[in-house]
């Protein structure tokens, strides 16, 4: 049985510039125990948004979320017993230290995770005594995650729990959301990091402007993306009209020495367009058909450029997505 | 340790912690405890030691350095930072939270009173023992005006702008409750509005009670209300994410 329930939710507040904005609209999905469930989309899409109404910051505006079958704001003390949350940044005292406040959390529940094990699982052992504010971004992200896990929780929900952590750091916090999912654990977490949801999650929630776009397990976003043309790389500003006339599709340059075709890459017209190169005494550089990564399925469905894997990158824009 | 008392801790650790708050909290009352004890400005209406009037003024002046000002600026940074919002998901809860809170500022006027008391009495003041019961009554009174004040201005504002309405009001208040200037030295509709507001009726009250003077109902009746209407607006009006 999932044990996160979301049915059709629909978050929508009153514009400062008046009038009413929509956050999320219609979004529904499951979470399992024992799974990573990522939701993916570019900033503004409504991710927080949809993690906040599950931690019962925010009220739906209709539809309804469901925690081990309990409403987040309704029965908030007994959801918050078995919840484990990681806010996008912030959350600790500045002048705190870092045993003080896992100690301090350690407090709120009745069987506890004990302190100075979590600290060290976050790899934070040496940093015991320094206060929040002198701890680095990434320092202070693991020191976020361990304070999500203190109480072991059944479900955790982690916003963006990699953003700004280093190499090192971000193998730390997978290997940790990974033996989570061991002990049965339901994460649902936010991410930029494509690589990140594509290798950790079991389900992926892609929203835009707030609506569900796709959802399943990578392996079948990967699938359903219809494979309806293939890529080649040869000299520039070859004739794409004539290639095109010859194998019976539409052929573009989309870069100088990139071209594309707009047909499924079958091997009858994967050969047609090498004959015909051969034909034209023309070298062929990469052809790629067939396997997409996440990042072409999310740039697809969303429009959006892949966002940069790795560490995020924060970029100012005018204005979000 | 159960919940409350945790929070209670970290709270009383993290005011203990910041120097400057102890400056506000300490170094402030005892160095106007002493300076103003020995150094009479203004010849005031009022005959008799001036340590009769400023020891009480200065417990009064305790009391709002911790509700107004150490409990304003640390929940407004508190919110700024996401931490409300941050302990209000976790067993403790919000209610528990403000309760550790303002236990924590009742555990600060303690140990200011456990330090201004015996220096005040080392400097001469005889207080009317018969007195701190009312003085108790004033303390909690005053506690919840300046603590629903605080949380007010702490809930509305970002962290810096809190930090400094906090102090610029504490200065203001400071400068009109009657502990620096006599009230009735100020000019007429200063004094008019100063007798309004929760400093000067805590400074009376405290003060009449120590000294055996008499005491009108008034004053009771200001800081009364101010108790009770503050923390009301403060619940009402409050927002618990920066």
């Amino acid at each position: 049985m999932a044990v996160i329930e979301v049915d059709s939710l629909v978050i929508s507040y009153r514009d400062p510039a008046g009038g009413r904005r929509t956050a999320v609209n219609d979004v529904s999905f499951r979470a399992e125990p024992g799974q990573v469930t990522s939701l993916l989309g570019p900033n503004g899409a409504g991710k927080t948004s949809t993690l906040e109404c599950i931690e019962g910051y925010l009220r739906p505006t209709s539809g309804t979320v469901r925690i081990d079958g309990l409403d987040p704001r309704r029965d908030h003390r007994a959801v918050m017993d078995r919840l484990g949350i990681m806010l996008q940044g912030g959350g600790v005292q500045t002048g705190i230290r870092v045993s003080e406040v896992v100690e301090l959390y350690a407090a709120f529940y009745a069987d506890p995770r004990h302190p100075g094990e979590l600290i060290d699982l976050v790899g934070l052992g040496t940093r015991t005594r320094s206060t929040w504010r002198s701890l680095s971004g990434g320092e202070q992200q693991r020191l976020s995650l361990a304070l999500a896990l203190v109480g072991r929780p059944r479900v955790a929900c982690l916003d963006e729990p990699t953003a700004g952590v280093d190499l090192a750091g971000r193998q730390v916090i997978h290997q940790v959301i990974r033996d989570l999912c061991a002990d049965g654990v339901a994460v649902l977490l936010t991410t930029h990091d494509l690589d990140e949801a594509e290798t950790l999650s079991s389900e992926i929630v892609i929203i835009d402007h707030g609506h569900l776009v796709a959802s399943g397990s990578p392996a079948q976003l990967l699938a359903a993306d219809d494979a309806d043309h293939f890529t080649f790389r040869a000299r520039p500003q070859l004739d794409a009209l004539a290639l095109g006339i010859a194998i019976d599709a539409r052929v573009v340059e989309t870069d100088p020495g990139d071209y594309r075709v707009d047909a499924p890459p079958t091997p009858t017209l994967v050969a047609a367009v090498t004959n015909w190169l051969a034909g034209h005494d023309e070298l062929l550089g990469d052809l790629r058909a067939g396997r997409r990564t996440l990042a072409d399925v999310f740039g697809r469905l969303t429009g959006e450029p892949a966002a940069a894997s790795g560490p995020r990158r924060r970029r100012r824009r005018g204005s979000t997505a | 340790m159960n919940a409350l008392t945790a929070q209670l801790r970290t709270e009383l650790r993290l005011i203990f912690r910041n120097g400057e708050q102890l400056l506000v909290s300490l170094g402030i009352p005892l160095a106007i405890l002493v300076f103003f004890s020995r150094v009479e400005l203004t010849s005031g209406a009022t005959a008799g030691d001036p340590i009769d009037r400023v020891a009480p003024g200065v417990l009064a002046l305790a009391i709002m350095s911790s509700s107004l000002v150490g409990l304003g600026v640390g929940t407004g940074f508190d919110r700024s930072y996401s931490v409300l919002k941050r302990l209000g998901a976790t067993p403790l809860g919000r209610s528990r939270l403000i309760m550790a809170k303002l236990l924590a500022v009742l555990c600060t006027e303690l140990v200011q009173f456990a330090v201004l008391v015996p220096v005040s009495l080392a400097l001469g003041f005889e207080p009317v023992w018969s007195g701190w019961p009312s003085v108790l009554a004033a303390t909690v009174l005053g506690t919840a005006a300046f603590g629903g004040s605080a949380l007010l201005m702490a809930g509305q504002l970002s962290g810096l702008a809190n930090l400094a309405a906090s102090n610029l009001i504490y200065l203001l208040l400071l400068g009109t409750s009657g502990v620096i200037v006599e009230l009735s030295l100020l000019p007429g509709p200063v004094r008019w509005v100063a007798e309004l507001l929760p400093a000067a009726p805590l400074v009376e009250i405290i003060s009449s009670s120590l000294t055996g003077a008499d005491i009108s109902v008034r004053p009771w009746i200001t800081l009364g209300a101010w108790a009770v209407t503050l923390p009301i607006a403060a619940i009402r009006w409050f927002r618990w994410e920066p």
